[in-house]
């Protein structure tokens, strides 16, 4: 693609939707962030597409001058998987929440990572469902009470970033939508990163989690040593499921094919000829009376 | 006791009073506070039972059908975009004849997102081999689910108990809620017949060959058969205990009717008064409600329908492609009448995605049926295109 001609602001992604979240909603964060990621790397509208799922921050699609995919809940993965082999030259992102991505849409994540797809996806983790107003997700801490939860989650907690890691993200980043500079960096690396990059962005919701999920995120918040070495899967695994502080950062960031480079190979391949054997060939192989 | 209950408060309560023993449930708007209500009625011990919030519906519905296997009475409840993702499992509780009780709160389905009523949800589960009950008030939510889990159990079947979002759902209302001893006299605890049994041990979910499966799909047939008949007199033994009667079919001012609306669930209660009026104003009109949809009433709907000069068949749902749903099958019931008696039927589809069915809606479609304003097969009600031929017509009479 060549340089491209024009530049933008911020401003310029912006919808004339006004978001509908509760003020003090950490997703105004994420979508500041974003929309500065994007000014900064010119990214051509009509060039980008964002999907998510359904939850309030699914809602984010509506409010970035982009194309945009408001989908059904917990399948924007899967629906980012369609764009991005149906147009594997768009900038394809996907976001949503914790729930839209750890619970009912979980399974997605996986594939992703190990196939290496090349999306950025940007999981806005209030460890609570939003949009259904305030039920356990598979983020809350143990011990939390929410309205499905009367005398606190039973449940352990999913860390979304060790999972992304061990199954095969070749870019894990963890950040905090009240850290607007760091967040837009973060993000800005990770649509540039070839492969898939996971982004989980604490994101807190004042009105079911209370404004203490901000003061509690906060102080726990901690940055990478100055000299943290991403490419080191062992050593990024170290800073999942903390409970006592919050590591922000780039944890883990490694080279590889991305799904559609393997394809294309095995495309090649079989153009070439001669390499890929015929169907002939195969069944005088494995039943050479035939 | 008189409570001042919700649609989905009721439903909670029902579920209470049957002593449901696993409830596995995921949110979804409008079902939502019926498992939160559920849930903490669970914590503070109100109801013995095992909550499992799970992370999807088709989890929620595979959680009862084990647990169900198992032989513990389970409950789910969800809505439209939650119903269709339970599919394939709505398919299996009924073939593996699991009596699982499974509240739909009506919700349109996406694209064109919306949280608003309309039966096209449910209705789309018409062949699953579940029966289905549309309710209209939040007393008959809990007279129906109470009901539900003794007709299920009786003909191993699930059943899906249906309200309107919203307009029943979040609508508060007067309920006499019955007491624990009266359910408890009403409903056994559940006797599973092919629950898993160590001494009796067997392998659920096998491989079926064509010289069996069509027996196991007649006998579900013959089960809905049979099902009709035990909604009839369960119905009448709880009338017996709490003085509420409920029949498959509801009828209201049918004496002399030659015009009968057909409708069912919520738009029964904007429907009666319209009645009224009508027959004040010399209008021999009646109405039919549709309660018990799965199995279908036909002989009872040709019962009342037949002899009539014409009926209005009112969907909230449409197949598309053709008519509406309660359109298309009570006119394949009426049929069967000799030619002489059967009425002329007109459909009617309004009120997808939660607009508003008012009594003036009621009036001018009943009034244009019997003036012949109204003649279409369909009749796309209040849609805002100048092109509907329906409405052009209307508009120039
Ligand atoms: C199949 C299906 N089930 C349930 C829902 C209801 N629902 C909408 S959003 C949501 C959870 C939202 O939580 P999360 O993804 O964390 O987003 P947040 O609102 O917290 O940003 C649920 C359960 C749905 N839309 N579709
Ligand atoms: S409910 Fe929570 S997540 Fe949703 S908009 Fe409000 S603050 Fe944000
Ligand atoms: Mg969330």
């Amino acid at each position: 693609m060549s340089a491209p001609e024009v530049t933008y602001k911020p401003g310029d992604f912006k919808t004339d939707l006004k978001p509908v979240w509760c003020p003090g909603c950490g997703d105004f964060g994420v979508l500041n962030a974003l929309y500065r990621a994007m000014a900064s790397l010119s990214l051509e509208p009509w060039n980008t597409v964002i999907l998510s799922g359904i939850g309030c921050s699914s809602r984010l699609p509506g409010y970035v001058a982009t194309y945009g995919f408001n989908s059904v809940h917990g399948r924007a993965l899967a629906l980012a998987t369609g764009v991005k082999v149906a147009r594997p030259d768009l900038t394809v992102i996907a976001v949503g929440g914790d729930g839209d991505g750890m619970a009912i849409g979980g399974n997605h994540l996986m594939h992703s990572c190990r196939r290496n797809l090349d999306v950025t996806y940007i999981l806005m983790d209030n460890e609570i469902y939003g949009l259904t107003k305030g039920q356990t997700a598979p983020t809350t801490p143990t011990g939390d009470k929410t309205k499905s939860s009367y005398w606190g989650n039973p449940e352990p907690a999913v860390d979304p970033v060790e999972l992304a890691i061990s199954t095969g993200a070749t870019f894990v980043a963890r950040g905090f939508s009240g850290d607007l500079k760091n967040l837009t960096a973060m993000i800005q690396r990770g649509i540039e990163h070839r492969g898939f990059s996971f982004i989980n962005v604490m994101s807190p919701c004042v009105t079911w989690r209370g404004d203490s999920q901000y003061q509690l995120l906060k102080a726990k918040l901690q940055e990478l040593p100055e000299d943290y070495d991403p490419t080191n899967r062992a050593s990024a695994v170290k800073y999942t499921r903390e409970t006592d502080v919050l590591t922000t950062g780039v944890l883990y960031e490694a080279g590889g094919p991305t799904i559609g480079d393997r394809v294309e190979h095995i495309r090649m391949m079989a153009q070439e000829g001669g390499k890929v054997p015929t169907t002939r060939e195969i069944l005088e192989r494995f039943m050479p009376s035939m | 006791m008189r409570m001042v209950v919700k649609g989905n408060g009721a439903v909670a309560h029902a579920v209470r009073l049957s002593r449901a023993q696993v409830v596995s449930a995921y949110p979804i708007t409008p079902q939502t506070s019926i498992i939160e209500e559920i849930a903490t009625m669970v914590a503070k011990g109100q109801l013995d039972a095992r909550f499992i919030k799970v992370e999807s519906e088709h989890s929620a519905l595979a959680g009862c059908i084990s647990a169900s296997s198992a032989g513990a009475r389970a409950f789910t409840a969800t809505s439209a975009q939650g119903l269709a993702l339970m599919h394939e499992l709505i398919h299996w509780a009924a073939g593996a004849r699991l009596p699982i009780v499974l509240a739909n709160v009506n919700r349109a389905m996406a694209p064109g997102w919306s949280i608003w009523t309309d039966q096209n949800d449910s209705l789309s589960q018409r062949d699953t081999g579940w029966m289905q009950i549309y309710c209209e008030s939040s007393q008959e939510v809990v007279d129906s689910v109470i009901q539900a889990f003794k007709v299920s159990e009786r003909v191993l079947l699930p059943t899906m108990v249906v309200l309107d979002a919203f307009f029943l759902s979040h609508t508060f209302e007067d309920v006499e809620m019955p007491e624990q001893e009266v359910v408890d006299s009403f409903l056994p605890p559940l006797e599973l017949p092919h629950k898993m049994d160590l001494a009796h041990p067997a392998a659920l979910g096998n491989l079926v060959f064509p010289d069996r499966y069509m027996e196991f799909r007649r006998k579900m047939d013959l089960a809905h058969d049979l099902a009709l008949g035990v909604w009839d007199e369960v119905g009448r033994e709880w009338g017996q205990l709490t003085g509420r009667t409920y029949r498959i079919v509801e009828e209201y001012r049918m004496d002399g009717a030659e015009l009968v609306l057909v409708t069912a669930a919520t738009a029964g209660s904007t429907a009666r008064p319209v009645v009224d009026q009508l027959r004040e104003a010399g209008v021999p009109v009646g109405l039919v409600r549709l309660r018990v949809f799965r199995p279908f009433p036909a002989s009872i709907l040709r019962s009342l329908l037949g002899g009539r000069a014409k009926v209005l068949v009112l969907d909230r749902n449409c197949s598309f492609g053709h008519h509406g749903i309660f359109h298309q099958e009570v006119k394949s019931a009426l049929y069967d009448l000799p030619q002489a008696e059967q009425p002329r039927v007109c459909g009617v589809i309004a009120g997808l995605g939660g607009r508003d069915i008012t009594p003036d809606d009621l009036e001018e479609m009943l009034t244009g049926v019997w003036k012949d304003r109204i003649t279409d097969p369909v009749t796309w009600w209040d849609v805002l295109s100048a092109q509907d031929p329906a409405k052009a017509a209307l508009a120039m009479s």
